[in-house]
């Protein structure tokens, strides 16, 4: 039998009789990160990756908006010759791929793995080093497909890559390996975060922070991260079959030898259409924080709006196939999903209704965020009214694969995701860097995006019922649809001028800004307990919850819990539901080898591009980082 | 045609001339009109939907208001009240979309209850063009056109969809909506127009470089008329008639042409292009890219990547003194 290394005093020592200043010193030492290149390197801290997520996933939606630029100006009108047809496809295909796989699905994430442990009040995401591992892995693979793209070898078929198209006959060379390897990058990457996440909300909430006083944001992320498990997977076979297709000779979706091009795209969208709620869900987390801290009192209708946020998750995946009307799937079936895709309007019609109830009875406190929260309203209930001409069998054979569903779901990403999100950055960004942004350079901002936002995208509405498809290079002058067209480019133009503002703020708030303090909102979450920018610890005790809006409930100071080891990393694990203090867990340290492992996993993915023996001998340093990895250390807990 | 409808329309209609329109608010048969309805009354819906809400949210931002200073005190009158506002407003929705539901799904049922046609055409995809097939009983009643799918007016013809090599999507707005071309499949639609005319469809799904670039024009002609236009196509090709035409046709069957395209009544019988047999009756050049004149068909011949980059027809090496013969040949294939 083994017996338990002796520990030194200070490591037995507890937060129960340190004075608050001794207190934070030594809890800023054992949690902090080492300066240095190798303290960068060997981070685990949820708020460095948690910033780390959220600077890429905003430096890759420039990418994706400079594509999209060039896009809007190449079609500003008819048989302009700005692109062609090769690069043209590159780019609409790289924004789209982008923007969904990585800046949209990922910044929502690096948001929760920023916001998550402060707002259930814990000290740092569970599972870190898987953390770490998942940023450098979603790294890694936006770079790859962007060195491809530089390389002229951009992916060409589509953010949905539809065979037979991306099959190996219509689709040589390599550009379309290199975006389904992406894919897995961006899987793997985001079924780590979903484990993490649904294990820090489940099992290290604050005690006393039952489900009942769970913030919707955190509710929006957890519900999210089941979706993903869910979701994800589907396309990660969906994938790799379509690489062995192209790589090994299977031939799953080749018809000729018994395979279905159909297969292809109900994997796809079976993932697809969750793909969209795993966006817009968090972005109403977003949305609920801003309407109860600037309207001054707690959401209307708390449990009705953690049950559409379920009920949403659960009814996206019975949507999948308003995506194909147009395959000709039986009539039956398909307007059974008319009808699925029809009731997605009355969770998200509540939640709705419930922000505004709550706006109705506040005292709305206009601020840039809640500016940008109201031009979701606006836009978002646009995106939503077209979703259900969509969800018609009928009229979607006229308007599907048109400008009308570009707009449509421009009016839901935009609308739904991004204008939550750009409040989210106006709200949080004081927590995250200790400045506020500039409120009127904001408030610029924010009707700057508005304009431009529609001015943008509601023509592409009417250039769709007038027969514009969507995905063409150019089209004829005598179309007619040049006017409209170029109306839009003037909106985009705007648009991307709003986001250059942004940057503006940013830069200089980081500089200039105004001080911000604890709470600058009066906001009553857990993550405005803390000092901004939290300290490596993020509390010193941890914090006791005795109100769904503690800071409010507890306006001289929270109740906290004591009895933490400072001189190691120690959580608190609570139950599931009614959060009880349940143990006390050590938390992993710094490390290299997430980093290690992210990059020879890189190279596996990357070397089975060119040969399906890279997954065979690729995947044994692989096995040798993960073996050192999880080593034993001698810890008690390892016995 | 309702006022907005109009306004949508007039335009683009003005600047497209006698090219026939592509507007799916513009409907000129049986199942466009049925989709135009649906269009205009979900967009009914949609419109009064978004406008209640945005006065909704006005008015909870503007109302007049004494609330307490703490956000933790409520009203339960007032709770109990917005609960049944939320909550009629939930109700509302519900039977909106239950309406819009049975809605959607009559108009399904008559859009695609019947397939029936006294005429039924095979639509083939290809990359970038359209092969279109009249099926007939009898076998010497069978031709192949391309890009141009002439029918009667008044009746329902049958269209079967399928696809060579990656999925296209057949659309022509301003008659029927749109449906798959898959390979390995076959999808059906009925097509049917109310008045003569020139309607213009295109590929509506993404099927490579010059997705752009392929369209096809649905004529429609009064019954004799098209029977008129059948017989002549199911001619073979007309011989050549002067020096230099036979000379353009001694060109065009030693040259690579052949290889690709059939011409009936000559030897040239290949299956990958289109159909040259009545070439010069087309109105357009490169699935209706260019029209149909000597100088696009010049360019065309000589160098068809250059003009549509992306197709699968090469740049074809001739001199001047082949070149003319070859386009004066391939005029004379009315």
């Amino acid at each position: 039998m083994n017996v338990p290394p002796r520990r030194h005093a200070i490591e037995e020592l507890t937060d129960t009789g340190l004075d608050a200043k001794t207190l934070s010193r030594m809890l800023a030492d054992t949690w902090g990160t080492r300066p240095g290149l190798m303290g960068a390197l060997t981070a685990v801290d949820h708020k460095i990756i948690g910033r780390r997520y959220i600077v890429t996933a905003f430096m890759f939606l420039c990418l994706a908006g400079l594509a999209a630029v060039v896009m809007r100006v190449q079609l500003a009108r008819p048989e302009s010759r700005v692109v062609g047809p090769d690069l043209y496809d590159q780019l609409f295909t790289m924004h789209g791929t982008t923007m969904m796989f990585l800046f949209a699905v990922p910044v929502m994430e690096a948001f929760a793995v920023y916001l998550v442990p402060l707002m259930v009040g814990t000290r740092n995401i569970a599972f870190p080093r898987l953390n770490a591992f998942s940023y450098y892995v979603y790294l890694f693979g936006g770079l790859m497909i962007w060195v491809a793209f530089a390389l002229n070898a951009g992916a060409d078929t589509g953010w949905f890559a539809y065979v037979p198209l991306s099959g190996p006959e219509n689709s040589p060379g390599k550009r379309v390996d290199l975006w389904a390897q992406m894919i897995t990058f961006t899987e793997v990457a985001a079924l780590a975060v979903s484990v993490e996440i649904i294990v820090t909300v489940l099992k290290l909430r604050a005690p006393g922070m039952t489900l009942d006083r769970i913030p919707l944001a955190v509710w929006s992320q957890l519900v999210t991260a089941f979706a993903v498990l869910f979701a994800m997977p589907a396309v990660m076979i969906a994938s790799t079959m379509l690489i062995m297709d192209r790589l090994v000779g299977t031939h799953f979706f080749n018809h000729a030898e018994g395979g279905d091009a159909l297969l292809w795209q109900h994997l796809f969208w079976f993932f697809g259409h969750p793909e969209v709620y795993i966006i817009f869900l968090p972005a109403t987390g977003f949305v609920s924080s801003i309407v109860v801290t600037f309207s001054r009192r707690p959401i209307f209708f708390y449990v009705g709006m953690v049950a559409a946020l379920v009920a949403t998750a659960f009814l996206a995946f019975g949507l999948w196939v308003h995506h194909m009307f147009a395959t000709g799937v039986p009539q039956l079936g398909s307007s059974l999903f008319t009808a699925s895709s029809m009731l997605i309007a009355i969770p998200s019609g509540l939640q709705i209704f419930c922000w505004i109830a709550t706006l109705w009875s506040g005292r709305p406190v206009y601020t840039t965020a809640l500016l940008f929260v109201l031009g979701f309203l606006i836009n978002f209930v646009a995106g939503g009214v077209t979703g259900v001409m969509l969800a018609s069998v009928p009229l979607d054979t006229q308007v599907h694969d048109t400008y009308f569903v570009v707009a449509h779901f421009h009016y839901v990403l935009i609308g739904g995701a991004v204008f939550p999100l750009l409040g989210a950055v106006y709200y949080w960004f004081p927590k995250f860097t200790g400045r506020l942004l500039d409120e009127r350079l904001g408030r610029w901002h924010a009707a700057t995006a508005f304009v431009g936002f529609n001015l943008a995208f509601f023509p592409m509405h009417i250039l769709g019922l007038m027969g514009m498809p969507r995905r063409v290079y150019t089209y004829q002058p005598e179309m007619g649809w040049g006017p409209l067209n170029m109306l839009s480019s003037v909106g985009a133009a705007i648009f991307f001028v709003s986001f250059v503002m942004l940057l503006w703020n940013v830069v200089a708030s980081l500089r200039n800004g105004a001080v911000a303090g604890p709470n600058p909102w009066d906001a009553g979450t857990l993550e405005w307990a803390t000092t901004s920018p939290p300290a490596p610890q993020n509390f010193d005790r941890i914090p006791v919850v005795t109100h769904r809006e503690p800071l409010w409930a507890e306006r001289d100071a929270l109740p906290v819990a004591t009895g933490l080891r400072v001189g190691v990393r120690e959580v608190l694990v609570t139950t599931a539901t009614d959060a009880t203090p349940d143990i006390r867990e050590t938390a992993p340290t710094p490390s290299i080898w997430p980093l290690i492992s992210a990059i020879l996993t890189a190279i596996a993915f990357i070397g089975s591009i060119f040969t399906p023996w890279a997954v065979l001998w690729g995947g044994v340093p692989v096995g040798a980082a993960l073996i050192a990895w999880f080593w034993p250390k001698g810890d008690p807990e390892d016995y | 045609m309702r006022p907005r409808a109009g306004v949508a329309c007039v335009l683009p209609l003005a600047l497209a001339g006698c090219q026939g329109w592509q507007s799916a608010l513009d409907p000129q048969g049986p199942q466009a009109r049925s989709l135009a309805d649906i269009i205009w009354v979900f967009t009914g819906v949609a419109v009064a939907v978004w406008v209640l809400v945005a006065v909704a949210l006005a008015a909870a931002l503007l109302r007049r208001r004494a609330e307490p200073p703490d956000p933790l005190s409520r009203a339960p009158d007032r709770e109990r009240a917005m609960g049944y506002a939320v909550g009629g407003c939930v109700a509302l929705t519900l039977v909106v979309i239950l309406a819009l539901t049975g809605y959607s799904y009559a108009t399904q049922k008559e859009l695609f209850s019947t397939h029936e046609g006294r005429i039924t055409i095979l639509l083939t995809g290809h990359q970038f063009w359209w092969d279109v097939r009249y099926e007939d009983p009898a076998p010497s009643r069978v031709f192949s056109t391309a890009n141009e799918i002439h029918i009667p007016v008044g009746e329902p013809v049958r269209i079967k969809l399928e696809a060579s090599d990656v999925i296209h999507s057949f659309w022509v707005p301003s008659l029927l909506g749109k449906q798959d071309l898959i390979p390995g499949r076959q999808n059906l639609v009925r097509l049917q127009a109310d008045r003569p005319g020139v309607y213009r469809g295109q590929c509506a799904e993404f099927c490579g470089w010059q997705h752009a670039h392929m369209s096809l024009l649905v004529v429609a002609h009064p019954r004799e008329e098209f029977e008129a236009w059948r017989d002549a196509q199911l001619a073979s090709a007309a011989p050549p008639s002067t020096d230099e035409q036979k000379e353009g046709q001694r060109v065009f069957l030693s040259n690579p042409c052949m290889t690709c395209h059939t011409v009936r009544g000559t030897s040239a019988g290949a299956v990958a292009g289109p159909d040259l047999t009545h070439l010069a009756s087309r109105r357009m050049l490169g699935a209706g890219m260019l029209p149909l004149t000597r100088g696009n068909l010049a360019a065309w011949v000589v160098d068809a990547p250059g003009v549509k980059p992306g197709v699968h027809m090469p740049s074809i090496k001739l001199e001047p003194h082949e070149l003319h013969p070859l386009l004066a040949y391939l005029e004379g294939l009315k």
